[in-house]
């Protein structure tokens, strides 16, 4: 388990230092996440105590948003009145970027599939 | 009772005790989660923030000292975030066939997001500082608040939004694609949808429906962090000038 935690640690560091390093617009754990990909991607497989550690930690990752989301009590004052209409944007907002994503995807995929088909 | 009292304030004053509380909350809301069915309205992140709060405001607690102790539970986002690249290895088969549908599907998801925000928000007659604050609604904290000081919005607004986004796809995304019908099977779909419009939040409730709607979430949010970084400033710019 040390082994596993030193090793998302340490790829969280080195994606840190290569956003900085490169300028990219992205968060270091994601460069971290993308630099681990590839690692697992040139060793061909996962080790078992990786997997277990990882799925862990994930199967409660809704956890991990709490702190943040509590953060809300910081802004209550400055957005009053502002409030209705910041929730419409953002439930008709979000709900039109989840089923476009969805259905292109699945468009895209049946295209695919029928073209392979054919 | 005084010496209960004295306990408190020195209980107050350490980490231990929002960290406990943070980790007792969740737990308490996940159970009611599982024990409702899985009722959309319940998600934890969701009852867990409003029970916080209630307890912040009851307790007459400051923010900053209920981080003092959460943050080691906060902190932990960092390395969860790399270990999402582990159920993604475990999709990778799957990613070289699906390389054009998925970018298609995040150019879509993501375009939309942004320019559905401007819309609406302009139609609803909000100020252009807060619009500018809402375009990278979408994507993961760090990323959006660099977005919005960039473009001239307003970074902590925009770190709330986010959040609320967030909130948003966990509880409301999942009822939506069934609408649309989209069933157990399609975790593919589900997920990085999840993913590229509500990202962590919304792909930690793809973890809660399978490990590959999960995996797929986690590239979503991975994707669209990126993309829309890019975009954003694109956008804006365009508006700017018609």
């Amino acid at each position: 388990m040390i082994g596993t935690i030193a090793l998302l640690l340490g790829f969280q560091l080195a994606g840190e230092v290569a956003v900085r390093l490169l300028g990219v617009p992205v968060p270091g754990p994601v460069a971290g996440m993308l630099m681990l990909f590839a690692a697992l991607a040139i060793r061909g497989a996962v080790p078992e105590e990786v997997a277990t550690v990882a799925n862990g930690l994930l199967a409660h990752l809704a956890l991990l948003f709490v702190p943040a989301g509590v953060g809300i009590i910081a802004h209550t004052g400055r957005l009053e009145g502002l409030w209705p209409v910041l929730l419409v944007v953002l439930i008709a907002s979000t709900l039109m970027a989840v089923a476009v994503t969805a259905v292109t995807l699945s468009a895209m995929r049946r295209l695919q599939r029928g073209r392979g088909g054919s | 009772m005084s010496e209960l009292f004295e306990i408190w304030v020195y209980l107050a004053e350490r980490p231990l005790v929002w960290l406990t509380v943070t980790v007792l909350v969740y737990w308490a809301a996940h159970r009611l989660y599982l024990q409702c069915n899985e009722l959309a309205l319940l998600n934890p992140v969701l009852i867990a923030v409003v029970a916080l709060v209630g307890i912040l405001v009851a307790t007459d607690t400051e923010y900053g000292t209920y981080f003092e102790g959460a943050q080691f539970v906060h902190f932990l986002l960092g390395p969860a975030t790399v270990a999402l690249a582990v159920p993604l290895y475990g999709q990778a088969h799957r990613l070289r066939r699906m390389g054009l549908p998925l970018a298609l599907a995040l150019i879509a998801g993501s375009v939309t997001a942004v320019v559905s925000a401007l819309g609406i928000g302009w139609l609803l007659g909000l100020e252009s500082d807060v619009l500018r604050s809402l375009m990278p609604k979408s994507v993961t904290t760090p990323v959006a608040m660099g977005i919005s000081e960039q473009i001239g919005g307003l970074p902590s607004l925009t770190a709330v939004l986010v959040i609320l986004t967030g909130i948003t796809g966990a509880v409301l995304a999942m009822p939506l694609l069934h609408l649309l019908g989209y069933g157990p099977e399609d975790a593919t779909a589900k997920g990085f949808a999840l993913g590229v419009s509500a990202h962590g939040i919304g792909t930690a409730r793809a973890f809660q429906h399978s490990e590959e709607a999960g995996a797929f979430a986690g590239l979503g949010m991975g994707l669209n962090a990126l993309l829309t970084a890019l975009l954003v400033p694109l956008i804006d710019a365009l508006v700017v000038a018609f």
